[in-house]
């Protein structure tokens, strides 16, 4: 008898559990509207209309990022503030989501976005990580007309422009620029040691090479996954030259080339100087090896100009620029300027659309962008900001913003998509593990096939 | 009549979490099987039918789920293993009623109460394999104390890396196991010893043809609890040694590939995956379990 109850209820459930889950179809499928094949490269019709509420004075404008600590939220506060000055009827509503370096973040916007909710704006990093993501999705607008009507066009590097548009149309306003190819060392180390300072990749080798054998154990600094492809993607910028690393991501070049197979056998060469640990380490970890006279170089970008200059009590070393540590392009890579940047976009539908664009006008303003950077730790997009503001790193970043060629990060979002730059992590992974090159390389030309530009 | 009312009634209050369950658990598991059939990558929803194609791309020639695999297995060997022996072992000593039994006992469960995001961190610093003049943690101490030639490098050792991983994870559920062996222990009446040593049995006798049978049902269960929490681990993992691939565990690398990736399809196979796997080691335990309480 009580067998036979538990049966019942054991098929009770399971019924009712198929039909909710046949109910639950139905419902589904209005959302999302048509099932859209992959959209591939067409820019979204801007003819969706963008759900305006009639021309606003008052309202709100909900800014959306993962800004929530340090000197990123510092800044957005500073840019808050002068909004809140500018526009004193428009409450600015700042819906930031902490947690795991944006995965939180991008998955709450993803969720709002599939629901038809997207944010006035958001931030996010410039280039493929958001081209790849949102605008094949047909979720941004572009931004041209601001473009132009700002004179953004002849303020931000040429350079820059190409590596944040698809299509040769804009889709989003950086407010700040990080360098990747900064090569950190620790001038001191080097001159115990009598070692020079390297000029191009090979004498940047017998560097290391001279203080292995000076017995240095580990002359390079390098810390977790990321910022292991965060040193292959300058290598492979070192070796093969901004003309072709450009081709590489455009899927116009072959991965399969030499000099591919050269920037392999570079990185694999660097590998054998750092230190056993670097698996388990930050990046934080890593620069102050090179703060502590442990190793003499790191390659990281130039957010850890933040680390070794700020201060003590922020949690950061309260270092002296140029006596403590210094800095040059990673060697191979002078005259390059390897940016990545944080930026912010004009959604399709978003709910504030003339508050949006006062926004990003402010985003790309040098006053907003002045506001921003200092406190954040880095430079404006613009060529004419007031260098005043800034400090010594900064100051010589700036020079070469305004002088040299831009490439794109693979690390932090701007050459590849989000799937693409995914498969390279894991590449790289499989490369450490045994550092076969003919087997990176395969995988590199199999991913730029099934998942980047290669494949069309 | 009554007892029918009764049931109405008792039916009718389990109704709502009835229904909660279909649409949390079972409408959703649907709904990622759907998912894991499909082409869906990037932002937007792509339903279109694929097969098993996501599934066949991770058994074949995918790196990455093979090491997951080779990973999942070591580890769950090793933790559960260490749990099993280590419990069983603390738990016969405090069976002897030693004093302070209580205080020992409270103290090998504690670990328990700490999240694996804790317990991960503390024991990245202990399992630090730097060397030189720049050792810490556990080869540091090791270093002090003579130890050299238990200095390793811990979660960076080719291989069977993973199999370190396990100690944090032993360290912190041993208490647990441990708790249940008392408890099955204290559970074998005194007489059936008693009885064993009138017939002249010596205690290892006892140990091996007495008390191990008795104690397999909370050795299956302990096995059941332990070895889909290992097929499962994600905290730990991420806070001990991060997204390393070469130790990359299944539902890491299901939510880097859909949330980093934006594959969705791949991913829903992967947990799909998961669940197959957890699902075949619980499955029949619970009918077991079920099969007995009816029976009685």
């Amino acid at each position: 008898m009580k067998r036979k109850s538990i049966t019942f209820v054991i098929a009770l459930v399971l019924i009712s559990a198929l039909l909710l889950a046949s109910c639950a179809n139905p419902t589904e499928a209005p959302a999302p509207a048509e099932p859209e094949a992959p959209v591939a490269t067409e820019p979204p019709a801007a003819e969706e209309p963008a759900a305006e509420e009639p021309a606003a004075t008052g309202g709100q404008l909900e800014v959306f990022s993962w800004w929530t600590g340090g000197g990123e939220a510092a800044g957005l506060d500073a840019m808050i503030a002068i909004w809140n000055e500018k526009y004193p009827d428009i409450e600015f509503v700042n819906a930031a989501v902490a947690g795991g370096a944006g995965s939180n973040a991008k998955a709450v916007l993803a969720t709002r976005l599939s629901a038809g909710d997207p944010p006035d704006s958001w931030q996010g990093h410039a280039g493929q990580e958001l081209i790849g993501a949102y605008v094949v999705a047909g979720q941004l607008e572009p931004l041209d007309e601001l473009y132009a009507a700002n004179g953004w066009y002849e303020i931000f590097p040429e350079t820059l422009i190409p590596l944040i548009s698809q299509d040769g149309h804009p889709y989003s306003v950086p407010v700040n620029i990080h360098r990747a190819n900064v090569l950190w060392y620790n001038p001191k180390v080097l001159a115990e040691f009598n070692v020079a300072v390297p000029t191009d990749f090979a004498s940047w080798i017998t560097a290391l090479e001279a203080l292995k054998a000076a017995g240095m154990e580990s002359p390079l600094a390098l810390g977790e996954a990321w910022t292991e492809v965060h040193l292959f993607e300058t290598v492979l910028l070192a070796t093969v030259g901004p003309d072709a690393y450009n081709a590489l991501w455009a899927g116009t070049g072959d991965w399969a080339a030499p000099e591919v197979t050269q920037a392999i056998e570079n990185v694999k060469t660097l590998m054998t100087y750092v230190n056993t640990d670097y698996a388990t380490l930050s990046w934080q970890d890593a620069s102050k090896l090179v703060a502590d006279g442990d190793a003499a170089f790191n390659v990281m970008g130039d957010w850890a100009d933040g680390y070794f200059y700020g201060d003590v009590d922020g949690g950061n070393l309260g270092l002296t620029p140029l006596e403590d540590y210094a800095w040059m392009p990673v060697p191979g890579t002078q005259g390059v300027y390897q940016f990545l940047s944080d930026s912010f976009v004009l959604p399709v539908g978003a709910k504030n659309r003339d508050a949006a664009i006062k926004w990003l006008e402010l985003c790309g303003s040098k006053e907003g962008q002045d506001a921003f950077n200092p406190v954040k730790g880095s430079i404006a997009a613009r060529k004419d900001s007031d260098k005043s503001l800034y400090n010594v790193y900064l100051q010589s970043a700036m020079d070469d913003w305004a002088k040299d060629v831009v490439v794109g990060s693979l690390a932090h979002g701007v050459v590849a998509n989000p799937s693409w730059a995914t498969q390279i992590t894991t590449d790289w992974g499989a490369f450490v593990i045994n550092f076969d090159v003919a087997a990176f390389q395969e995988a590199l030309v199999a991913s730029c096939a099934a998942l980047g530009p290669c494949g069309e | 009549m009554q007892d029918r009312k009764e049931k109405g009634f008792a039916f009718l209050m389990v109704l709502p979490s009835i229904i909660a369950v279909g649409i949390f658990v079972y409408g959703f598991i649907g709904w990622t099987t759907r998912v894991s059939f499909s082409a869906w990558r990037g932002m937007n929803p792509d339903y279109t039918f694929v097969g098993f194609k996501n599934y066949i791309d991770l058994f074949v020639n995918n790196l990455r789920f093979q090491i997951d695999i080779k990973n999942t297995l070591i580890f769950t060997l090793v933790f559960v293993l260490g749990c099993l022996i280590i419990g069983l072992f603390s738990a016969l000593l405090l069976d002897q009623g030693l004093k302070g039994e209580s205080f020992f006992r409270s103290l090998f469960i504690f670990p328990m109460a700490i999240s694996y995001i804790v317990t991960g961190v503390v024991w990245r610093w202990l399992m630090n394999p730097a060397s030189g003049s720049r050792m810490s943690g556990l080869n540091l101490l090791f270093d002090k104390l003579g130890l050299d030639f238990l200095i390793n490098s811990w979660t960076s050792t080719p291989t069977w890396g993973i199999a370190f991983l396990a100690i944090p994870a032993i360290w912190q559920l041993s208490g647990y196991t441990m708790a249940m062996y008392l408890a099955g222990l204290r559970a074998i009446p005194d007489e059936l010893r008693e009885a064993a040593r009138v017939d002249g049995a010596s205690e290892l006798n006892i140990f091996h043809y007495i008390v191990l049978p008795l104690l397999r049902p909370v050795t299956l269960s302990a096995m059941v609890i332990l070895g889909h929490m290992s097929l499962k681990t994600f905290d730990l993992v991420i806070a001990t040694v991060g997204k390393q691939l070469v130790l990359d565990m299944p539902s890491v690398h299901m939510w880097q590939i859909t949330f980093d990736g934006l594959q969705y399809g791949t991913g829903a196979a992967i947990s799909i995956l998961l669940l197959i796997f957890t699902a075949v080691l619980i499955i029949p335990y619970l009918f077991f379990s079920l099969r007995k309480e009816v029976t009685q």
